[in-house]
């Protein structure tokens, strides 16, 4: 999957994301570079949850914070609410700022431990001096309500004195502190215990209802995407593998790597056919990535065609979008 | 942890299940006689092989270490000594547990290598822990931990680190070195997913107690209790249609420093009765060897 392609695009849906061609590159020793997002594409309609998809090292988390020119790139376009933000002076990007939020995977150090939760929460509020100090503190008040935690309780306890669900609750309050559009989360219930990951998952679902948001869902567990996800993304060392919606993607993968993520899934049932290992080793090096298809060293359905050209991404269902030149 | 009895059977392997803060890396240090310090207090019995070694000193159930038992922890990267190539870090047991020479143990830990899996061991043995990715490094521990061919392995979530494809890659390595060493393991997890299909018999832990304990398939096709049925039902699953609202525990573990009367789970139970709020129920064991710890078990008593 190496693949590349933009027939995924939706232009004529009016998105309030769009992302074309975008490249992040990273220096290596030497005069190497590593590409860690190396031509990707997508778009997100008002409402949706897009969720990005692939194991450690696959670009994702750098895609969530290009995208959000938390880091710099070196190619393509991300036009957000029809603006390139990638062209944008700092000033005008700064401006932009509190429509577009972020969730990191670590809630505990994400969280200053030196703050107050009312203060972390407000914190937002008063840097763009919304409101006098006691509309900030009754906005707090809601937030903090919203994500379910007791107001009066925790406004003047610091981060250390919650667990890892409750902090990243915080986490939550404070970047919806600015009624965001775009939210993205960056593996937001990975670190959490998985009865607390539905909680988290439950109140992510309630306040894109309740915000009006869209998202971006970045996680390495294809489960958990399952539930909050509208569309799916799957990456593969800096590529598109695949596109499409929840239900089919699980239903009917017809990437190789999407397939062999989907059954590397351990099933709560000692009675389901056991899978033998869907994949062997692990993803290569994107300092040097393998030439045509970059899935075509760990891929069951190899042929010379796949080292030579790059597959790209063609409709095989409609809304379904695989790179592949021989799909399942 | 409040009075929990586990029993590993030799070449079995035991799944131990629970939360963050249930009690299951507090039993496992404590089983290999880990715990030890001026603010531990613990009694009870844990019995090795026949042998008594709860209550030895530190320097005697050290002798039981890599023979005898020996532990994979969660997190590859703090595991290993990051400034010691994997080579010597390897031979280092074979050398003290099995008196091997030098040149003996580098080829062991070579063999070692293979047997975990990695490609090129001989390249592998003269890298650093930092040259190697996450899944690798899990594998030299796991390498480490059966250098000596112990007869109990405890795997403190061995793969909670791990991407989902390298979880299941290690999963079937574990599962396979215990079949061909003929060893017992303890595979410790907040994930009942990762038990299905890899243990014979399963525990649960809430609260530091023994809440429910079965062969794994009985527990998964009859579970009594109601915590593992929450625990089990907050597991996404691709079987079910997306975007709907995903089945959830209300509320958390109790404060330890603080327990309330009655049983532990009462206060997020689906089920509760006045009668769960005043005592802790037994642990029962039914007819059938299925034992669980409720007043008003799934499924009835029998």
């Amino acid at each position: 999957m190496a693949g590349s392609g933009k027939a995924h695009l939706r232009p004529s849906s009016d998105p309030i994301l769009s992302v074309e061609d975008l490249v992040v590159e990273f220096k290596a020793a030497g005069r190497e570079s590593i590409k860690a997002v190396s031509g990707i594409s997508f778009d997100l309609i008002r409402g949706e949850t897009l969720a990005v998809v692939g194991e450690s090292g696959c670009g994702k988390s750098t895609l969530g914070k290009a995208i959000l020119r938390l880091i710099p790139s070196s190619g393509g376009s991300v036009s957000f609410e029809g603006r390139d933000l990638l062209a944008l002076p700092d000033d005008e990007l700064r401006q932009m700022r509190p429509a577009m939020q972020m969730i990191f995977q670590d809630p505990v150090s994400s969280l200053d431990p030196r703050f107050s939760v009312a203060r972390l929460v407000e914190e937002p509020l008063a840097i763009w001096a919304r409101g006098t100090v006691e509309e900030r503190s009754k906005r707090v008040d809601e937030l903090l309500e919203a994500v379910g935690l007791d107001a009066h309780l925790v406004r003047d306890r610091k981060p250390y004195e919650f667990s890892g669900g409750q902090c990243q609750r915080i986490s939550i309050a404070r970047s919806l502190a600015l009624e965001p559009m775009l939210l993205v989360c960056d593996e937001p219930v990975s670190a959490l215990d998985v009865s607390v990951q539905a909680q988290i998952l439950n109140l992510l679902q309630d306040m894109k209802e309740r915000y009006g948001l869209t998202m971006v869902f970045i996680s390495h567990d294809l489960a958990v995407v399952k539930a909050v996800s509208t569309r799916i993304m799957v990456m593969y060392l800096g590529k598109v593998c695949e596109v499409a919606g929840p239900d089919t993607i699980y239903a009917q993968p017809r990437h190789h790597y999407t397939h062999a993520l989907v059954s590397s899934i351990p099933l709560p049932d000692p009675n389901a056919p056991r899978v033998r290992t869907a994949i062997e080793g692990e993803p290569p090096s994107p300092a040097n990535p393998p030439s045509g298809c970059r899935f075509r060293t760990r891929c069951p359905a190899a042929t010379d065609e796949c080292a030579v050209e790059e597959p790209q991404l063609t409709e095989v269902a409609p809304g379904h979008f695989v790179a592949c030149h021989h799909p399942r | 942890m409040r009075g929990v009895d586990i029993d590993v059977q030799a070449a079995s392997s035991m799944g131990i299940v629970g939360e963050s803060g249930s009690g299951k890396t507090v039993m496992c240090r404590a089983a290999m006689g880990l715990l030890r310090g001026g603010n531990v207090r613990s009694s009870g019995s844990v019995v090795f092989d026949g042998d008594e070694i709860g209550n030895l000193p530190s320097a005697d159930v050290r002798k039981y270490f890599g023979t005898g038992m020996a532990m994979i922890f969660q997190d590859p990267m703090t595991a290993l000594n990051p400034v010691r190539r994997i080579g010597s870090q390897l031979a280092e047991s074979l050398v003290i547990r099995l008196g091997m020479n030098k040149k003996a143990a580098r080829d062991r830990a070579a063999e070692l290598l293979a047997l975990v899996r990695i490609p090129d061991p001989e390249a592998t043995l003269r890298k650093f822990p930092g040259q190697l990715s996450g899944g690798m490094r899990q594998r030299v521990v796991i390498a480490t931990a059966i250098a000596c061919k112990p007869k109990l392995l405890f795997a403190d979530e061995p793969t909670t680190a791990l991407d989902v494809t390298v979880q299941a890659q290690i999963l079937e390595l574990l599962s396979d070195l215990r079949r061909d060493l003929n060893m017992a393991m303890a595979l410790v997890t907040h994930d009942l997913g990762v038990v299905a299909n890899h243990t014979d018999y399963v525990t649960v832990l809430y609260a530091g107690l023994v809440v429910e304990q079965a062969p794994t398939t009985k527990l998964f096709t009859s579970m009594r209790m109601p915590y593992t049925e929450a625990l089990l039902k907050s597991i996404p699953r691709l079987d079910q249609p997306s975007g709907g609202r995903m089945p959830m525990i209300g509320g958390r573990l109790p404060d330890p420093t603080n327990p309330e009367p009655g049983c532990p789970f009462a206060p997020r139970c689906p089920y509760v009765q006045d009668r769960c709020r005043s005592e802790v129920p037994p642990l029962t064991t039914a007819a059938d060897g299925h034992v669980y710890r409720c007043f008003y078990p799934i499924g009835g008593h029998g």
